[in-house]
């Protein structure tokens, strides 16, 4: 069941054609996650996220200057190629000022029938965000109901959270194998998973991943002795990096990356009203780092992720040009190194010279097994 | 011969004195019993100054530029933040401020021989760096206490691409920040010890009202022909509203500033004798190299402004004739409301409305607005600075270039640095400027070289 992820994820435009085929339903192509999914469930539309290629190419150079981060680039790149030509609409919950290029390029130059800028606050310390984030969802409730045709009642946006919180509540609970000496599922499969369930129906990927928690027992991937690392970054898919790392002598236990733990790690709490409960959980949400202050809040997750899943050490990814990471980058190293893990720093571009990595991380790897030997 | 009279401006020296006393009076507030703090040209700075009249600001990008203009400091500054660990690709203004603390070295060594840290941070956030700025402040620093308010609530304009106009603040936005400076005001009391003066908020709230609105009748001066003020010039006298544009030392500069340049312009002096074309820049000019516009007048090219010059601090709105003009603000400061809750709605609704907040929600409300200076300012063209040392300024740059393209003004578009010299290749620029002389018509005159005097402040 595993393999499902993957098929997914290299066939995301024909499963959103087909969802839409079957479904006759809308699909709504999002930039940043901290788009409340919940509300589009709720509205009966599939939102997919957009990511890149991971291809070299120069169709977004008259549209993005070349000092934004490769990921915008590339995320831009598959509108103006054609390939997410069957979206119904887009929409950014305000994020990074890197992917928001993407979307107002992408709303400029390639037509769509639904376009939404959501101002999510990055103020989410202040005690006021809720409040105004849940009136924004408001508006943007309006919007959708005239888009769809079709009005928004508290019963659907319970469903959207069940929806969404079944889904995280199971990925949860796939990562919570990783703790396990012998690690039954690697990194490259787990990133497949959570950004599969990006692109995908998340009830359908829901069953799936309740079956793979049963294939997960019991299933063993030989890796008990390999070095336990956990990746850390801007968003990160890029496949031939990952299987690069884990076909050496490691594995990938956890991450803090927006295709990772930042996108899923926390669920919605009722409190009554659902609106609010939905604005309440990207508030507290692991944040990304445009929205980590005044405290660096996503210092403490990291290094409890890295005590509960017994990290050795961690490899930083870091996009080139991606402002908000870079400036995180040594406070977080610093902790990381104060709490005994040895760090491995790796600039990203969209496509990595996989060659010269490979020769970065086994020198990584092998002064961590150099530790275990004193 | 020359087209046009010209003279230097009378208030120069003025505006020299009250950018060093800025300087001065930051470094030894402590010798007086006052307070120091540090925060961004764009922050709330109304709101520090209900804690008393010897509250003494260091602005952040101001500084920063001051730092990048000193070429030989400011590449001490850059290497140093660099060894400390942070990338050479963060915004330029953060790695010279960073570099000067750690170095330990102010600026104007004439007011302290190093770094005065300050008492407290009180910043807001659009740009993504804005906040994270300051959390590595702290950390260099040893944890100043810190405080930033989020302003990010949505466009305050709306555009076809072609025009725009202005929408009302919402509700819930309006409250999300007035909240913020709320809670703001109660960390202020708690952190320096100090009661809190509503009377003091009100009138700050009403000189920054004055400044920011009077900066924009200033700036409008500039649709005249021939220009009366220089963007080069211009730079040096925008910057006191970044420093202090809730002080009433600058709201009364601004006031005798617009007489100076509207006598100008009613005696017909210009800021470039040969005016020929006129044209508009974008963002930060690169702060080396500021011989660049000295170059273009070498062609009897005059740069106007820019939305940057005109927007980062001006305040404008959409007049009933169609014109773009300075923002109205209540006609006496009793006009402002008496609660300070009702007062804060007012100076923030009034706030939102900044023309450089917009690009950071889309490019189209950007271009929009450029496009309205373009028409209004009769300009011949537009040269782009594509800098790579602000990413918050720079958001959009791209698009920008499309849409005045599309609407028929020649672009020429250049990449540099503000605050970084290593990524300025003045060679290059000057001849893409010759390129685009040419396509404007434009020779180069002969231009005798002491007739300008070369000085700025930043
Ligand atoms: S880096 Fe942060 S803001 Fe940018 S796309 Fe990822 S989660 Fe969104
Ligand atoms: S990138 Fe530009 S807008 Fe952002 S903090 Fe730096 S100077 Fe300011």
């Amino acid at each position: 069941m595993i393999e499902m992820y993957k098929e997914w994820y290299d066939a995301r435009h024909e499963y959103a054609k087909e969802w839409k085929k079957k479904t006759g339903g809308k699909v709504l192509g999002y930039f940043c996650t901290y788009v409340p999914e919940e509300i589009l469930y709720a509205a009966g539309v599939l939102p997919v996220r957009i990511l890149g290629s991971h291809e070299t190419q120069n169709l977004t150079e008259p549209h993005i200057f070349a000092m934004f981060c490769p990921f915008c680039r590339d995320c831009l790149a598959q509108g103006l190629e054609g390939r997410y030509s069957y979206l119904d609409g887009i929409m950014i919950a305000q994020s990074c000022l890197h992917v928001r290029q993407a979307y107002t390029s992408w709303d400029l130059h390639i037509p769509t029938e639904f376009s939404y800028y959501l101002p999510m606050p990055h103020h989410v310390q202040s005690p006021h965000a809720t409040a105004f984030l849940r009136g924004e969802y408001e508006l943007f409730i309006k919007k959708v109901e005239r888009w769809t045709g079709r009005k928004i009642t508290d019963k659907d946006l319970q469903r959207g959270i069940d929806i969404m919180n079944r889904s995280r509540n199971l990925m949860k609970a796939v990562y919570e194998t990783r703790k396990k000496e012998d690690v039954p599922m690697t990194g490259l499969e787990a990133m497949q998973m959570v950004v599969s369930s990006q692109m995908t129906e998340k009830a359908e990927h829901a069953r799936i991943t309740e079956g793979v928690l049963n294939e997960l027992e019991g299933r063993s991937r030989g890796k008990e002795k390999a070095t336990r690392v956990m990746l850390l970054g801007s968003e990160n898919d890029d496949v031939k990096f990952i299987e690069m790392v884990e076909s050496l002598d490691a594995v990938i236990v956890h991450d803090d990356h927006c295709t990772g733990t930042r996108y899923f790690w926390d669920t919605v709490e009722a409190n009554g009203d659902p609106l609010t409960s939905i604005a309440q959980r990207y508030i507290d949400r692991l944040p990304c780092p445009t929205k980590d202050w005044p405290e660096r809040r996503r210092v403490e997750r990291i290094l409890q992720f890295v005590k509960e899943w017994n990290v050795a050490g961690a490899i930083i990814i870091q996009q080139k040009f991606c402002d908000p990471h870079e400036i995180d980058i040594p406070a977080i190293r610093t902790a990381l190194e104060d709490a005994g893990v040895k760090v491995l720093f790796l600039e990203f571009d969209v496509t990595v010279p996989v060659g010269q990595f490979k020769i970065r991380v086994e020198a990584f790897l092998e002064m961590l097994s150099g530790d275990d030997l004193f | 011969m020359d087209k046009y009279k010209t003279e230097p401006l009378k208030l120069w020296n003025k505006a020299k004195e009250l950018r060093l006393k800025f300087y001065e009076n930051y470094a030894k507030a402590h010798e007086k019993k006052g307070i120091r703090w540090a925060g961004g040209a764009w922050t709330l700075d109304a709101v520090p100054r209900g804690l008393g009249d010897d509250v003494w600001s260091l602005t952040s990008e101001p500084y920063s530029a001051s730092i990048a203009y000193d070429d030989d400091f400011s590449l001490r500054c850059l290497e140093a933040t660099e060894k400390a660990g942070y990338a050479r690709d963060i915004c330029s203004y953060i790695r010279n401020y960073w570099g000067s603390i750690i170095l330990n070295e102010y600026a104007f060594p004439e007011f302290s021989k190093t770094w005065p840290t300050p008492d407290f941070i009180f910043q807001d956030h659009i740009c993504c760096s804005h906040a994270k700025w300051y959390q590595v402040v702290r950390d260099l620093e040893g944890d100043v206490p810190m405080f930033c308010v989020d302003v990010a609530t949505g466009p305050a304009i709306e555009s076809d691409g072609d025009n725009f106009r202005y929408i009302e603040m919402k509700k819930h936005a309006v409250d999300y920040v007035v909240n913020q400076c709320l809670d703001a005001i109660e960390w202020l009391q708690k952190v320096t010890g100090r009661p809190y003066q509503d009377e003091l908020l009100r009138k700050a709230i009403y000189n920054h009202m004055r400044s920011t609105s009077t900066w924009a009748k200033i700036c409008e001066l500039q649709k005249n022909v021939p220009a009366p003020l220089d963007e080069k010039s211009m730079y040096s006298l925008y910057v006191l509203g970044t420093l202090g544009k809730a002080g009433q030392w600058c709201a009364d500069f601004y006031d005798d500033l617009y007489e100076e340049v509207n006598d100008r312009v009613a005696r017909g002096i210009a800021a470039v004798a040969n005016e020929r074309v006129r044209v508009m820049s974008d963002t930060q000019p690169p702060w080396a190299f500021l011989k660049l516009f000295r170059y273009l007048e070498e062609f009897g090219c005059v740069s106007i402004g820019s939305l940057y010059t005109f927007g980062l601090i001006g305040q404008w709105e959409m007049k009933k004739d169609g014109t773009w003009g300075a923002r109205t603000y209540p006609k006496t400061i009793d006009d402002l409301p008496k609660g300070r809750e009702e007062m804060l709605a007012e100076y923030i609704r009034f706030e939102i409305n900044k023309p450089e907040w917009q690009h950071f929600y889309h490019p189209k409300l950007k271009s929009a607005m450029m496009l309205k200076i373009a028409r209004d300012w009769k300009l011949g063209g537009a040269m782009l600075h594509f800098n790579r040392g602000c990413e918050g300024l720079s958001v959009g740059i791209a698009e920008n270039r499309l849409a005045l393209q599309q609407a028929g003004f020649p672009v020429m578009t250049f990449e540099g640095n503000m605050g970084d010299e290593r990524e300025n290749d003045k060679a290059r620029v000057k001849a893409r400027v010759d390129a685009f002389m040419e396509t404007l018509g434009l020779k180069r005159d002969f231009i005798k070289q002491d007739k300008k005097v070369e000085e700025v402040m930043v």
